[in-house]
């Protein structure tokens, strides 16, 4: 039976957060016409954390263009809703959990997990993938700044948080990247994006009528995860651990379940997943949402402990729940299937004929405000400066000299933990059930599932945090040209993208700078390339003991593939003439040949040019489409010998590459080699002729036949001069470093 | 030359069931189901037994219905028309979260003491990875599987051999035949101490072994086992995973060993 604060709780309490600041304060009293009591006070301040509020970001992000001919949802609802033909849609959501994750990296990389599959459940949609982006300090000690790390730790037991909850649900781990940078040093990003699929005509539509009933289902209350959303709406700076939720990846499951069974029933008038903020968010939410008002008693919520008190159960943010509104007519049905799943639920109250949310605690009110004040956050004003450390970057940096033996630097390159095989992660990975994966991860540039209409959906997450610290505008737009090309590469044209924005405190004017150079960023390559932003998130205050994160916007591209459409690959096959489609410029500033090879940070960084970005991409469809290649993969982290080394191991056949035919304005070679310039395609194909005819038919498109794959050696000649000379063996032995170094 | 002495004593005692599955077992409770539409040329009727965490079930379910054209229904685990199937299917998954020990719960429901009328009745069940796992814990299958030696779960492809092709799940394979298979497990390590082990190799339980490539450690690289009968088998790769990759599909050709069992003849 859940009772009022002990002194000792209310103490405890205001330790660990002063809730609201005192403008927030004083607006909500005066919003409330009155001093809101205790516990009301701690509902709005959950409700309006940053994690739960978007204040700082909201009118930001807002300006993104959402409206597409796919688009039946766009953000702002727990997932994203496209429709992808024949009465079918596939929704979409990304998610972190980076301040959970670095203190109990098993625990908070597994209920991030949780937490986005029941957005995708939310809609009435059943998962159909997962996709993670994670990053960490290097691995080894002596690749961070201090020598010290705790990143492998982090690492492994995220790769198997992730793992497990997946595995258990049933729910396959499809895509994903990972990216290691000493600025993460003792934390770790860790974002999770799933996909849904299901028949359009099934999705929740979220309407409710007075007297509905105001159900609560899943797992028990209990106190672990309070104020979950308020510690991650604050700097990392001491282990919280009861802060941090606890995974039940069963009973996640017995939910999938029985909720698309109860929506296939057509059971269910409105859905909510509980996250960040438990039932405080959720109630507030909804009610808001729906526009009426809920009458709740807390007394008889199921809880894993007893001497609850009323603030403690709108505040747990224990996982596997879900709040559900059903009628008198579909309770039977509820009940039924619950049964039948042995899930527990409680009929939490009432839909009524006001807008206030009427909080009781066997029978006696404990909070009353209308909804909509607490749903709605006061925007919060912030400032953005130009961060200072982007002068004193470009005016420290001297370009390297080039090294003299580039075998060893492309080995080395091969074996950086960034670029090296994830077959160590993704193994670990039930990435095959639900026989939907068609293209399974390491294969391409992005994986690809078999839909029920005979189309195909393309996903890739890309980020990179490195370019994005030292310019956040073109870092991002790379990160948004890497997302699309990567779903281009498999064949399919970009429907969607959903983003991830991770940065510090937006408290400090100069990480709130790079934040709104990145949404801009986003804002005017969406725009351009006619592609909605469909969903996203934004994670402020992930600092650490060094200070802000370098900004790391993480971005996922949707693509469809029509019926019966080819889907590329990666895998080089022998006999294949090696094309390039686009220009390599000199732009190594924040490429992992600077910051793994020579640890510089600086220089400039690859810039996109839309107008070619998306001739680039179109024409490397075209080829595909037209059945011309036989293999495609993007040029991203590592440049151009690293993209051929990657399709020479996946295809087990060496290659020779004449540097000087590839299409460039560099003023050396080690940049040619290693730019990470953007909108580049790598084109394997046994029929030069056909591409060569295609190609040179488009327009102003830049492109070249560089090489061959042959035998077992690889090769890359300047004119008659060998400047690389190695073998495939050797490539693919260094690109299994992830491995060695993780099971040595 | 054991396998083939033991199968030539089958063939006399005749035991396997190519009789007894496919006709009513006439010492069991038939139910209405079966007696009604009991004829000559009854189809055979495949269960699919989903428990709480099962994952597989509806992809089983997919590639027999829709891929091998072999009818098959889903049975919630507690539904009492279990008995009335020819033959059961146990999907992989994770029963009961692999809570204590992977399948050790399922094994320990109503369902496991009907099973275990099934398997004495001569009818097929065929366990797939957490099925796998379920029968051993049934006590219907023999020795015990443990956490993979490389202490991780591993999804990839394995080859396996053909070890016994005279069970109803391999009868159109050839003897060391060789194919790809998925994997996706945890715990997969099949083990069996010495006594059991010579018993399982001299009554010709082995169905199937990892060829060259043996992802989890286990005793004598043993991927599937049967039942002395036969009629019960657990395999730990997964079956229904292959024909999403059509260069590589052996592997359904277990099903339709199953489905071809089951035809009246």
């Amino acid at each position: 039976m859940p009772f009022d604060l002990s002194a000792a709780q209310v103490k405890w309490f205001e330790i660990v957060m002063a809730a609201l600041t005192k403008e927030e304060s004083r607006y909500l009293a005066y919003k409330l016409n009155r001093e809101p009591n205790k516990t009301e006070k701690e509902i709005v301040a959950a409700e309006w954390s940053e994690h739960c509020s978007y204040k700082s970001s909201k009118r930001f992000i807002k300006m993104l263009p959402s409206k597409g001919k796919h688009v039946v949802v766009g953000p702002g609802y727990d997932a994203a809703v496209l429709d992808v033909g024949d009465g079918y849609v596939i929704t979409v959501h990304i998610e972190s959990h980076n301040h959970p994750s670095a203190v109990d990296p098993y625990g908070g990389a597994a209920t991030g997990v949780g937490g986005v599959i029941r957005d995708i459940i939310s809609t009435g949609t059943r998962p159909i993938a997962l996709l993670d982006a994670l990053r960490f300090a290097p691995l080894l000690k002596e690749d961070n700044e201090d020598g010290s790390s705790n990143s492998e730790w982090l690492f492994r037991h995220v790769v198997r948080g992730i793992g497990d909850y997946g595995n258990c649900i049933g729910v396959p781990t499809v895509a994903g990247e990972i990216e290691f940078d000493p600025s993460f040093i003792n934390y770790c990003l860790v974002d999770v994006a799933s996909i849904g699929f299901g028949r359009r005509d099934s999705i929740v539509r979220n309407r409710a009528n007075y007297d509905d009933l105001i159900i609560l289902v899943g797992g028990p209350t209990g106190r672990d995860g309070i104020r979950g959303a308020a510690f991650a709406s604050k700097t990392y700076l001491h282990h919280n651990r009861s802060a941090v939720q606890i995974p039940d990846p069963f009973l996640e499951k017995l939910l999938i379940e029985a909720i698309t069974e109860a929506v296939e029933e057509g059971a269910i008038k409105a859905l909510k997943d509980l996250g960040g903020g438990g039932l405080s968010c959720c109630l507030s939410e909804m009610s808001d949402n729906l526009e009426k008002g809920f009458d709740i008693e807390l007394s008889e919520v199921h809880v894993k402990e007893k001497g609850m008190s009323p603030l403690e159960l709108m505040l747990s943010e224990s996982q596997e729940r879900m709040l559900i509104i059903t009628d008198h007519l579909k309770i039977d049905n509820i009940r039924r299937i619950f049964d039948k799943y042995e899930l527990k639920y409680v009929i939490l109250g009432k839909i009524k004929d006001h807008h206030n949310l009427v909080i009781r605690c066997n029978e006696k009110i404990v909070a009353n405000m209308p909804s909509n004040i607490v749903a709605n956050a006061p925007l919060a004003r912030r400032f953005s400066k130009r961060p200072a450390y982007l002068s004193t970057l470009r005016l420290d940096f001297t370009p390297p000299v080039t090294p003299s033996n580039l075998t060893r630097v492309l080995l080395s390159m091969l074996s950086n933990p960034t670029i090296a095989s994830k077959e160590w992660i993704y193994r670990q990975y039930d990435h095959e059930v639900g026989l939907r994966t068609m293209v399974k991860p390491g294969y391409a540039d992005a994986s690809v599932l078999r839909l029920d209409n005979g189309k195909f959906i393309s996903v890739k997450l890309d980020g990179n945090s490195k370019q994005c610290y030292i310019d956040p505008y073109h870092g991002t737009l790379g990160c948004l040209s890497e997302a699309c090309r990567n779903v281009a590469c498999t064949g399919a044209y970009p429907i969607g993208i959903i983003d991830h924005l991770q940065f510090g405190s937006p408290e400090n004017p100069e990480v709130f700078w790079s934040f709104r150079r990145a949404v801009s960023a986003i804002n005017n390559y969406c725009k351009f390339m006619k592609i909605p932003v469909v969903g996203g998130k934004v994670s402020f205050y992930n600092e650490t003991s060094k200070g802000p994160i370098k900004p790391t916007p993480v971005i996922g591209a949707i693509g469809l593939i029509e019926e019966k459409r080819l889907i590329t690959q990666s895998s080089l096959k022998d006999g294949d003439a090696i094309f390039i489609v686009g220009t390599t410029a000199n732009e190594t500033g924040g490429s992992e040949y600077y910051e793994y090879v020579h640890r510089i940070t600086g220089g400039n960084v690859a810039k996109v040019d839309m107008n070619i970005d998306r001739l680039n991409l179109r024409s490397t469809l075209e080829l595909i489409d037209k059945n011309a290649v036989s293999c495609v993969h993007d040029c991203s982290k590592g440049g151009v010998a690293v993209a051929i080394s990657e399709m020479a191991i996946l295809g087990g056949v060496g290659f020779n590459i004449f540097i000087d035919k590839i299409p460039n304005s560099c003023y050396s070679i080690d940049s040619l080699l290693f730019s990470e310039s953007h909108s580049r395609y790598v084109i394997g194909t046994q029929e030069p002729k056909t591409v060569e005819k295609i190609l040179s038919g488009i327009d102003g498109l830049v492109f070249s036949q560089i090489g061959d794959a042959y035998n077992e050696n690889v090769t890359f000649k300047m004119k008659s001069e060998i400047l690389i000379d190695t073998d495939l063996r050797a490539i693919t032995t260094n690109f299994k470093r992830l491995e060695q170094i993780m099971t040595r | 030359m054991i396998g083939q002495i033991r199968r030539e004593e089958q063939r006399k005692k005749g035991p396997v069931g190519t009789m007894i599955a496919t006709k009513p077992i006439s010492n069991e409770n038939l139910n209405r189901h079966q007696e009604g539409s009991y004829s000559s040329q009854r189809m055979a009727r495949i269960g699919i037994v989903v428990f709480p965490g099962s994952n597989c079930d509806r992809d089983v379910h997919y590639i027999l219905n829709n891929v091998l054209k072999i009818q098959a229904d889903f049975v919630w685990h507690t539904d009492s028309n279990l008995g009335t199937y020819d033959s059961v299917i146990i999907p992989g998954g994770f029963a009961y979260g692999d809570r204590l020990r992977a399948g050790v719960i399922a094994a320990h429901t109503p369902v496991a003491i009907e099973l275990k009328k099934m398997a004495k009745g001569g009818r097929t069940i065929l366990g797939i990875c957490n099925g796998f796992q379920i029968l051993v814990e049934c006590g219907l299958l023999p020795g015990a599987l443990v956490m993979n030696n490389s202490l991780s779960f591993v999804c990839r492809w394995t080859t396996i051999q053909v070890d016994n092709n005279n069970t109803p799940f391999t009868s159109l394979f050839k003897r060391n035949q060789t194919f790809k298979i998925p994997i996706a497990h945890g715990e997969g390590r099949y083990v069996a101490d010495g006594r059991l082990l010579k018993s399982i190799l001299r009554n010709n339980q082995v169905v199937f072994r990892y060829f060259k490539d043996d992802p989890n450690g286990s005793v004598d690289h043993i991927a599937a086992v049967c039942n002395e009968e036969g009629n019960v088998m657990g395999i730990m790769p997964h079956p229904e995973r292959a024909p999403v990759n059509r260069s590589f599909d052996e592997a359904s050709m277990i099903f339709r060993c199953l489905s071809t069992y089951l035809q009246p003849k």
